[in-house]
């Protein structure tokens, strides 16, 4: 902070700032660059994901048979109780306490407690593959009862080629989640950080994982409550 | 970057909060995702259904990129770098809810065999 052109717009904050921000002579973004990227690509994802949400209403809006019932078609018998979309619902709170570790791993990550940061991280990592489990075991449910991405029992043809494709697609968001969260956890335990002291992709993989519970939250309204 | 510009633009980006934030915000979360639940289990239908479940839906992602993905820690720039092209969905949505109902009417005219 010695020359006056170093500090320009850093102290500004709201309409100022933002000005100042973009109209400065150098970066924009006063984040690590890999954070700045993390949210750029975050961005495309969430444009990839509303296409097939929209994809979906469109289809829900112009269909002539009736939709099936999420609601029933989700449903489980447990202990002899019929309960709808309680595996859903258990997906659901499984997602959100891997969200809560997560949150609590970045935590610890700007306080460079590298072993809680790493640990709470692969409790992250090992949720996000039980809900993978829980998919894989919705979709063979399904595929057992005959829902096809061309047609299903239940209703509308057109239930099976979003379920497949908006769930297929969040699954594999999940799955490469849990690699990226275990990958990163693997290589604060060993050490690698160490020497920079520089614990930024913790947050950086702390995003990605938020972004897969948010795109959630979306998928559990709009497919399987709407 | 040289090494100084990078300690330089770091010095603003400790985010410390006290976990107990976290912990409201995750039981919050928690509250709202049973209530959405509920609102299918008593089988609650029309116009409060969708009210509400829109009304926790954008409540849980509200909290998650606030709180949960520090966005409300951020700077004005980058708020606005991820926060403001996704409102061109808005006109997307839009158009395909008009294009949709056109195609509904046509199959419901000359498709359908009733």
């Amino acid at each position: 902070m010695s020359t006056p052109s170093q500090n320009t717009g850093q102290e500004l904050q709201g309409v100022s700032g933002f000005v100042a921000d973009w109209s400065a002579d150098k970066e924009s973004f006063k984040v690590p660059w890999g954070k700045a990227m993390m949210w750029i690509f975050l961005l495309s994802d969430t444009f990839v994901f509303s296409c097939f949400l929209i994809g979906y209403m469109v289809m829900r809006l112009s269909v002539s048979d009736p939709w099936p019932n999420a609601s029933e078609v989700f449903a489980l018998e447990i202990a002899g109780h019929h309960i709808p979309l309680v595996l859903i619902a258990i997906m659901t709170f499984i997602l959100i306490t891997s969200s809560g570790t997560m949150a609590m791993a970045v935590n610890f990550g700007y306080r460079k407690d590298k072993r809680k940061a790493a640990i709470l991280m692969l409790v992250t990592a090992v949720l996000g593959l039980s809900f993978v489990g829980m998919q894989a075991f919705e979709w063979s449910k399904l595929i057992e009862e005959g829902v096809r991405p061309w047609g299903n029992p239940f209703g509308a043809a057109q239930f099976g080629a979003v379920f497949f494709m908006v769930t297929g697609f969040h699954g594999v968001h999940v799955s490469i989640g849990v690699i990226y969260l275990a990958i990163v956890a693997i290589k604060i335990l060993k050490g690698h950080y160490e020497q920079s002291g520089n614990y930024e992709i913790v947050e950086i993989t702390g995003l990605y994982w938020h972004f897969v519970d948010l795109v959630w939250v979306f998928i559990f309204a709009l497919f399987y409550l709407w | 970057m040289s090494s100084e510009i990078q300690t330089q633009t770091e010095e603003p980006m400790h985010q410390e909060h006290p976990i107990s934030l976290y912990l409201k915000i995750w039981l919050l979360l928690f509250v709202l995702s049973g209530l959405s639940y509920a609102v299918d289990y008593m089988q609650i239908q029309g116009a409060l259904r969708w009210t509400l479940i829109l009304f926790f839906m954008f409540l849980k992602a509200g909290l998650i990129i606030c709180i949960f993905m520090h966005m409300m820690w951020e700077r004005m720039a980058l708020i606005c770098a991820i926060l403001l092209p996704p409102l061109c969905l808005l006109l997307f949505i839009g158009i395909m809810v008009l294009e949709s109902n056109y195609t509904f009417l046509s199959r419901m005219l000359f498709f359908t065999s009733s």
